[in-house]
């Protein structure tokens, strides 16, 4: 069943295709068909039109995720946010990548493309949005907790033994 | 040589961020992994998220690369994935990385497999049919996520990451002046149907392998240009390790120097059909125009493919946003085994 159902939110789950009523210029994703916010619906059929997100946002909220839903469970504890973009939508996404302690809001992420789920060890493959943390960020790098491993010197390669 | 030229007119690139040193992986399996590391030349290795895998890296890669070079999706003509590590055995990576880069649905696809040199092999098939005016704009891709068995040498350098070419007749960053290939029946490396590790021949991957291709193929295409190692500004090698192309390429009358940019598989691990593309990557973000540059990539079973570029003026004008490589050298988040072992599905959780 999900098969045909993710196949038809390709566009949305993968380019961040959003619409935006000419009427009155509400943009919304995923898209819609009718302006909610106009006072006469109907006037919005056949004018909304196509809009591309670009993927660029902040963190509006965010919850961390510690009881993991199915498929999930490797990436516990894990960040859900509601990313505010520029052009107006709220997305929900996982924020990856990131200790949950590094978040906040306000914080700018991008949109990166990654696995959604799997429908087990023979099924299908989703893929689509999540959220990284924004390069301008300039972050650091930070070990996960516990973690006891230095960063690695960086040395110059090593002359080759023959 | 050519009457009409070919050439990369954008690349882009992407490694996963986390990173595991060599120590660490030792330390699990009771070896000296320090020493390991520095036998083998690799100081710590790229590992992908668990919702990483060769499909999303590939897909990073060309999203920078369309951007860079200002290309829109919709005039790519072909688009190839070399891998060994392909998320389905059937069913295309290339399909979803161009629905997700918004290049469907007139152009070609496929993927490519020939070990670590399905990347540069996707580069030749890209020149042909851009040469041959079939299409605008071709885009290559190596990318893998690969694997080595716990415990087994090649866990301590098998990584992840990719690097996309577009491939073209205009607006050229670097000409691709020729190209050489060597190829044999050689097993050296390989992984069975179904098998989640591949098996490898030890000491067999050098001398009968390694070496012999990847010298026959770089000799072979300098004799064909009329050049000699001092000519070339820079060289890249495939890289399954730091030790391997620097040894070869002392053999072939490479300076470090020339090495100095292509070789990046001691900061990042054996990222497998990305290897050479990376190291390529890495040198033309620090290219100068009239650079020769030689490219001799390397897939075991066994063959190689050999690249004779000249870096065009256009070089210092090309808007490289996004992260450069040296970013993704410097750059990670270490992890500890245990975390490298749940990211990377090593451990068993129980039920189907």
């Amino acid at each position: 069943m999900t098969i045909a159902r993710f196949w038809r939110e390709t566009p949305q789950r993968y380019n961040l295709g959003g619409s935006r009523c000419s009427s009155c210029g509400s943009a919304f994703f995923p898209p819609r068909a009718v302006c909610p916010t106009c006072p006469e619906h109907r006037r919005s059929l056949g004018k909304m039109e196509p809009l591309q997100l670009s993927g660029e946002g902040e963190v509006y909220s965010f919850t961390v995720v510690h009881d993991p839903a199915e498929g999930f469970e490797m990436q516990v504890p894990y960040v859900l946010a509601l990313v505010k973009t520029p052009e107006g939508p709220i997305l929900t996404g996982q924020v990856v990548d990131v200790l949950p302690a590094e978040v906040h809001v306000g914080l700018r992420v991008q949109a990166t493309f990654r696995k959604l789920r799997e429908e087990g060890k023979s099924g299908v493959i989703h893929y689509g949005y999540k959220f990284a943390v924004a390069r301008e960020e300039g972050r650091e790098p930070v070990a996960p907790e516990g973690e006891s491993v230095p960063e690695p010197r960086r040395e110059g390669p090593r002359p080759a033994r023959t | 040589m050519s009457e009409e030229p070919v050439g990369i007119v954008s690349y882009g690139a992407y490694v996963p961020r986390y990173r595991i040193a060599p120590a660490e992986i030792g330390a699990v399996w009771g070896a000296d992994g320090e020493a390991m590391g520095k036998g083998l030349g690799v100081f710590r290795k790229s590992v992908p998220a668990p919702d990483e895998d060769t499909i999303t890296i590939s897909t990073e890669a060309l999203r920078q690369a369309l951007a860079r070079g200002r290309i829109s999706p919709q005039s790519i003509g072909a688009l190839y994935v070399g891998s060994e590590s392909h998320p389905y055995a059937v069913k295309p990576t290339a399909t979803v990385v161009a629905q997700a880069v918004g290049a469907t649905p007139y152009l070609t696809a496929a993927d490519f497999e020939f070990a670590c040199k399905a990347g540069t092999a996707a580069i030749q098939t890209c020149m042909g049919l851009v040469k041959s005016r079939m299409i605008t704009y071709g885009v290559a891709i190596g990318s893998d996520t690969s694997q080595g068995a716990p415990g087994d040498a090649l866990e301590y350098s098998a990584s992840a990451g990719g690097a996309a070419f577009i491939i073209g007749r205009e607006r050229l960053l670097a000409e691709i002046n020729a190209t050489e290939s060597f190829t044999t029946d050689t097993p050296d490396f390989w992984r069975r149907e179904g098998q989640r590790y591949p098996s490898h021949g030890g000491r067999f991957t050098g001398e009968p392998a390694f070496f012999r291709h990847v010298g026959e193929c770089g000799r072979r295409m300098m004799e064909r240009m009329e050049m000699t190692p001092k000519d070339y500004r820079h060289v890249v090698f495939h890289q399954p390790n730091g030790k391997f192309p620097q040894r070869i390429g002392k053999t072939l009358g490479f300076t470090d120097e020339q090495m100095r940019y292509g070789l990046v598989t001691p900061y990042l691990g054996n990222t497998y059909s990305g290897a050479a593309l990376l190291g390529l990557a890495n040198v033309l973000d620090h290219a100068d125009p009239g650079d020769r540059v030689l490219v001799v990539g390397y897939g075991s079973g066994a063959g190689s493919d050999a690249f004779d570029l000249t870096v065009s003026d256009r070089i210092h004008q090309f808007d490289r946003q996004g992260p450069r490589i040296q970013e993704f050298l410097d750059g990670g988040t270490p992890l500890n085994y245990a975390l490298y072992a749940k990211f990377r599905g090593k451990i068993h959780l129980g039920g189907s």
